[in-house]
This record gives C-alpha cells, structure tokens and sequence, in this order.
C-alpha cells in the first residue's frame, strides 16, 4: 500500500490538472496569407455565400480575373453565415482584417459607420457605375460615399412539392394565393403518421418583420426611433408563424436541434411547402420528385424579402486599388454576371436586362419569372445600429411563444420593449 | 490557479529560520522560474491587464474605443442579463457540484475495495472511467446531445419502455440546465476519482482495523474515519468543481447556446455574447471582472473555511 501523503497526491494532481487546462487553452495562431511570391500583390478575399455550393463558380470567376491582371494574386477565404461576421470583427480588432470581403445589407451600416471600410471612390479612378442597378449601388452608399458594390441579390420565394400537391389532390400555388389559402391547403397536405408536413417557416426576425409587412404592420416608427410591430398587424404576422408550429411544422422539440432540418425535410420529398432563398435553386437540382416556386402568398400586402450582398474593402488595406479591381471583376465582370446566372448562385445586381433573362432560360424551377416578380414589393429589413441584438431579442420571443411558453401579445410586448431599450 | 495545499502547522515552524541567500539566490531561482514566468505573463497576466483596460471603455471591435469609465460595470450591476446569468451558473453550480461528488466518491470506493489480485482490471476501470476528462468537450456535448433528444434520443426511448414520456431535455426550460448538469458531471466524474482514490489509499489501514476490532459497523467507519482523512482530497476537488462551475461554457454552447428562451444563459456565454454577438468587449470584460471577483471571493472563503473541516492526517 503506497503511504503518499495527501498533500504530495494533491500537488501532483495541481501539476497534471495545470498541465490539462494549458494544453486546453492552447490555440492555433493565425495563419497570414502568405505575401507576393515572385512579385505578385495578393488580395485576400472574405465570403460567406460562396461555400459549400459556389466554390467552382467563385474560382471559376477567380481564375478570370487572374489571367486579366496576372499581377494580382487572390486568396479566397471561405466561412459559413453563422461564423462569419464573428471571424470579420475579430480579424479587423486583431489588424489583419481581408482586404476585400462581403457584406449584407443588414451589416454594411455598422460597418460603413465603424469606419472599416475604404471609400471607393479614393481609389476608383473614373470607373463606370452605370452596369449596376442604380437601386443596388445606392443601397450601400452613406453621406454621399461608395463604401461597397453589390455582388448579388437573392428573394425569399414559397417552394413547393409538386408530386405532394398530386397526391393530396391540392391545387398547386398560384400568385395570387393569400395566407388563409396556404393554411388550407397546408392542413390537407399534412399527414404527420407519415412524417409529411404540410408547410414550412422558419419562426425568427427575419420572417417575422417580413410577415408584418403583409399583414400591412410597420416594424419601426417613420423617424426609426421606436418599434412599433406589437400592433394588431404585428399579432397578426406573429400568431401566423406561430400558428403553423404544431400543426403544418413540427414543434423545436420534434426538430431536436438537427442542423439544416428544412433543408433535408424538403429535399426527403416530405415538406410540401417551404419559404426559403433562391439561393437554395443549386441544392435542389437533382432531387426525385418535381418542385416549383410562387411568390409568397401576402395578406393585406404581397411583400417578398431581398437581401443584398455587397463587397467591401477594408480601410486598413495596403492593396487597395488591386482589392477594387477584384470588387469590380466579382460584382460586374461578364464572366462573375454569367457564372452567376448559370450556377443559379443567387443573381448579378447588373442593369443590362439582357444579361439577367439568362437567368429564365434554366428550365429548374419552371417558374424561375417569380424570382422578378417578387421584386415588384419588396420588404427591407429594418436596420439599427444594435442589429444583433434586435434580431435576437425578436427571435427569443416568438420561440418562446411558438414553444407556448409565452402568448403571442405578451411576446411581442416584451420584444417591442427590449427594441425600445436597444433604440434608446 | 496555482493551490497549494497549506502545509500542517509544525512543519511551517522547522522552515521559519531560513537563512537570507541574497541576490545570487533571488537570480538563481528566476531562472528555474523563468519557463513558466514568460509564458504566464505574456499569455495570462497581460492579457488579464488589457481586459481590465477595455472594461473601462466602450469597445465594439471595429471602431476606436471609447472611455467609458466605470459605466460598464455600472450598467451590468443595474442589468437583469447579468443577474439571470449569475443565477443560472449558480444553478449549475448546485446540481453539479453534489453529484460530481457523490458520483466520484461512490466510483473511488468501489475501486479501493476491490481486491489487490484484480490489479490490471482496477486500472483498466480507472483508465475507463478517466477517459471522459481528457476527451474533447466538443465530442462530449454532441453525443449527450444525441443521447438526450427529446424526439430520437435513446434515454427516451429507454424512458419509453417503462412506460414513462421522457421531458424534453435540452429544448425545454425546465429541463435544459439538468441536462447540461448531467452532461458535465458524467465527464468530469473520472477526474473527481482519481483525486478522491488517491486519498483513499493514502489512509492508513491500521485504523479502520482498529476501529473494527472495536466492534464499529461499517457506516461508523466511513463517517468518522474515511470522510475525516479524506477531507484533504475532498477539499481540493471541491475548490477547482467551483471554479470550474463559475466557468462553465463549452457545454452550454454546444449543447444548448443558451436556450431555450436564454434558460441556460451562463456568466461565460453572457461574455461571449457580448463580445462576439454584439460587438460589446468593454461590457464583456468589465463582467469577466465581475465573475473574477465572484470566483476570487469564493476561494478566499473556502480557504479560511477550510480550518474547520479540513483534517491534514
């Protein structure tokens, strides 16, 4: 028997529990791009929308670019949505922020604001703005300056299983369908036995100020200095998304945190209707059973939400004229407008209408025309300078009131009221 | 943390005449110290000091900072985020401290009685019920996860089979922090055995001898022999399960990230949120001070208290 006194067994413990937490807390160091080899400029270059289904197209348009100006060297950097503007701040804090990276239009005022962001026309020279749409460029511009080109736009759309609709002898969606039409025919098309549900959306900020919208609600006051969605519209859009929880949706415990749910529901063939992004067009391509897209059905308005996604150039960058030229080529070019329309990788933000009716001629969806026609009433998201917190204020609450934790006007008092704190 | 145990009373007086070495000496035992000074201070005492500096300003990461003075801390203190968050590492705390104790103490029993000949079976059962402490957090999380689904996991449906409808785990309020206890007591129960069997083995077996030949039942033994001279090691699991509870993070993240309904909103995901979410470092490290003084003050307390209940044998 060992007769170790405690204390020394403690003290070895202390060591190799020390020992533990330092290997713990080691961490990898940041890798640099690595700089000019054989006299070449590198830009580094940050996106979120390329991975995992645009990889090719974002290099087929790199190698474009590259072969035109054989002096710059692109490195792409890839990370999904939900890292990505955590890995952007941290980058820019620590001084090695991308010289280019992408930007939505929810983030580009916090940004544009920060001052991260190069004014483009410091290192433009006189470049031709007319090949965007004007409504794109102007919505990154603030007091007068460029700060970002808009890359690409993409519309939320009502997605639906045509051989479901067949079978449950539904007739399929139209563009005139309103909301109590889906429920119809969302409550038809649900057969929970065989884990077949009728309809899909996400219950968080950004369907809700969406919803608000159609049911003809306000989110934020005209002068953006209070909210102003818990009204009978804002019941109305809540009690909607909530409503289908339960009952055409499974509830979050059914889910049971599985990642991309939705997603993998409707590419299994058993969701019949699901609101979700065009850029969701490539993922579907080769799924076994027919599917088309409507514009969303409205309520008091049809209203279809667009997000933006822009390229920026960071204000501490060393290459910035060469970081401009790729923002140019990305969002611009003829090769980034055609690989774009081609790969369905959401849409050019081109004014030649020419360039963008390619985007009709893939056959999948038939019904690609919606896509425009969802642009005609369009829903911004509202933008304040403690976004984040905004989105997640409103999300928590309509959980919980989708969970029955909370009633729907309750939710929406407690969210109006953390808007308010957060607008203060 | 460094803890060393304070050495028994008699021995502090043998090493009080020390003789003074000079500055030789000093030189000397700075360079032994040397590995473990520069790394400390460039990677934990700077660190420490430029959090203390943002904390005193407004600090979204992307713009200058801004002095803000004592405002953060202010703001905190008044705010009913911190507070929850508080109160919900405290309920960790209360659930996973108990049952990775008992939990460790029972498994640390049951490997010291069995028999020396079952020798390489012992430490291949101490090998075994270690091996979750030196597993990854990641690979834990997700597979207590799986485990704990409300709709697919296999604790619900072993639940089914006695007739019982399992809760809805980590997507229910009610039920997401025991879930989170769960999953981090069963991970860090092999580390409170190792400590706690160490202690065991370290009792001399003439006493409970004694104490047998005088006719005490086993119970008796346990409460007045093996409980008082394991109290050296119960002390020193205790004081690093708390400051490891105050720290709890990685598991919430993963498992739960909050939820649902901010149910399991910790000091540490608070902080991360902050910094990482919402673009609010100086708020972040003014409550990473908060929590700092929260943790130092109960040490502080455990130590001074440790005079009444602490036996060194």
């Amino acid at each position: 028997m060992s007769h170790f006194p405690g204390s020394r067994n403690a003290a070895i413990a202390t060591v190799a529990a020390v020992a533990l937490l330092a290997s713990a807390c080691s961490q990898g160091s940041a890798t640099r791009a690595p700089s000019g080899a054989d006299g070449k400029a590198t830009v580094r270059y940050f996106t979120f929308s390329a991975a995992p289904d645009h990889l090719k197209d974002l290099d087929t348009i790199e190698k474009a670019f590259e072969k035109e100006n054989p002096k710059v060297d692109v490195v792409v950097e890839t990370a999904p949505f939900e890292e990505y503007f955590t890995k952007l701040q941290t980058s820019i804090a620590g001084g090695t922020a991308p010289d280019a990276f992408e930007l939505n239009y929810e983030n580009f005022v916090t940004y544009a604001s920060a001052g991260s962001l190069l004014d483009l026309g410091t290192v433009a020279g006189d470049g031709d703005t007319s090949v965007y749409a004007q409504e794109s460029l102007n919505a990154f511009q603030q007091d007068g300056k460029q700060y970002a080109l808009p890359a690409s736009f993409s519309t939320v759309v009502l997605f639906y299983n045509k051989d479901l609709f067949k079978k449950a002898g539904v007739a399929e969606p139209t563009a005139d369908w309103t909301w109590a039409d889906e429920q119809a025919a969302a409550a038809e098309l649900t057969d929970r036995k065989k884990g077949v549900y009728g309809d899909f959306q996400p219950v968080q900020f950004f369907e809700f100020y969406k919803t608000l919208k159609q049911a003809g609600g306000e989110f934020l006051s005209a002068d953006g200095k209070k909210a102003t969605f818990n009204s009978p519209e804002g019941v109305k859009a809540a009690k909607w998304l909530v409503g289908k929880v339960g009952k055409s949706m499974p509830t979050e415990a059914e889910i049971g945190g599985a990642a991309d749910y939705d997603t993998n529901l409707f590419k299994s063939g058993k969701l019949a209707m699901w609101h979700n992004g065009i850029w969701q067009f490539a993922g579907l391509k080769d799924v076994p059973f027919e599917w088309d897209v409507v514009v969303e059905p409205g309520d008091a308005n049809k209203a279809s939400a667009v997000f933006h996604n822009a390229v920026a150039i960071s204000s501490g960058t060393k290459a910035g004229k060469d970081a401009y030229a790729w923002a140019r080529f990305l969002s611009s070019s003829n090769v980034a407008a055609t690989t774009r329309i081609q790969s369905s990788w959401e849409l050019p933000p081109v004014a030649d209408q020419q360039v963008l009716s390619g985007y009709l001629k893939d056959p999948k969806p038939a019904n690609r025309q919606a896509v425009f026609d969802s642009l005609k009433s369009i829903a911004l998201p509202p933008v304040i300078k403690r976004q984040q917190e905004m989105q997640d204020a409103v999300t928590k609450q309509l959980t919980e009131a989708a969970a029955g934790r909370t009633s729907v006007e309750d939710a929406l008092k407690a969210a109006a009221a953390d808007v308010d704190a957060l607008l203060g | 943390m460094t803890l060393t145990a304070a050495p028994p009373e008699e021995r502090v007086t043998h090493q009080r005449a020390r003789p003074r070495k000079g500055w030789r000496y000093a030189g000397t035992v700075a360079v032994f110290l040397l590995p473990s000074l520069v790394p400390l201070t460039l990677y934990t005492i700077i660190p420490m000091l430029g959090s203390l500096w943002t904390s005193l300003h407004e600090w979204d990461l992307i713009t200058e900072m801004r002095w803000v003075g004592l405002g953060n801390y202010i703001e905190l203190i008044g705010d009913p985020g911190t507070r929850a968050a508080f109160l919900h590492t405290l309920s960790f705390i209360a659930g996973y401290l108990p049952l990775v104790y008992a939990g460790g103490l029972g498994l640390a029993l049951l490997l010291n009685r069995a028999p020396r000949s079952t020798g390489s079976g012992r430490s291949l059962l101490r090998g075994i019920y270690f091996l979750p402490v030196i597993t990854s957090w990641v690979v834990v999380a997700l597979m207590w996860k799986w485990l704990l689904n409300p709709a697919s996991g296999i604790v619900n449906w072993a639940l089914g089979l006695f007739g019982i409808s399992g809760p809805g785990w980590w997507t229910d309020p009610a039920w997401a922090m025991p879930s989170v206890i769960l999953a981090s007591a069963w991970k860090d129960l092999g580390f409170v055995m190792i400590i706690l069997l160490a202690g065991l083995q370290a009792i001399p077996r003439e006493y409970q001898e004694a104490a047998m030949v005088d006719g005490a039942t086993a119970w008796r033994r346990f409460r007045h022999i093996t409980l008082p001279l394991l109290s050296p090691s119960t002390f020193f699991v205790v004081v690093i399960s708390l400051i490891n509870g105050f720290q709890v993070f990685d598991q919430v993240k993963i498992m739960t990230n909050g939820g649902p309904g901010g149910a399991t909103q910790v000091v540490v995901s608070q902080i991360y949120d902050l910094t990482f979410r919402y673009g609010r470092a100086g708020a972040a490290s003014a409550l990473s001070w908060l929590l700092f003084a929260v943790v130092l003050i109960v040490t502080i307390i455990q130590i001074r208290g440790q005079k009444r209940w602490v036996t060194y044998g």
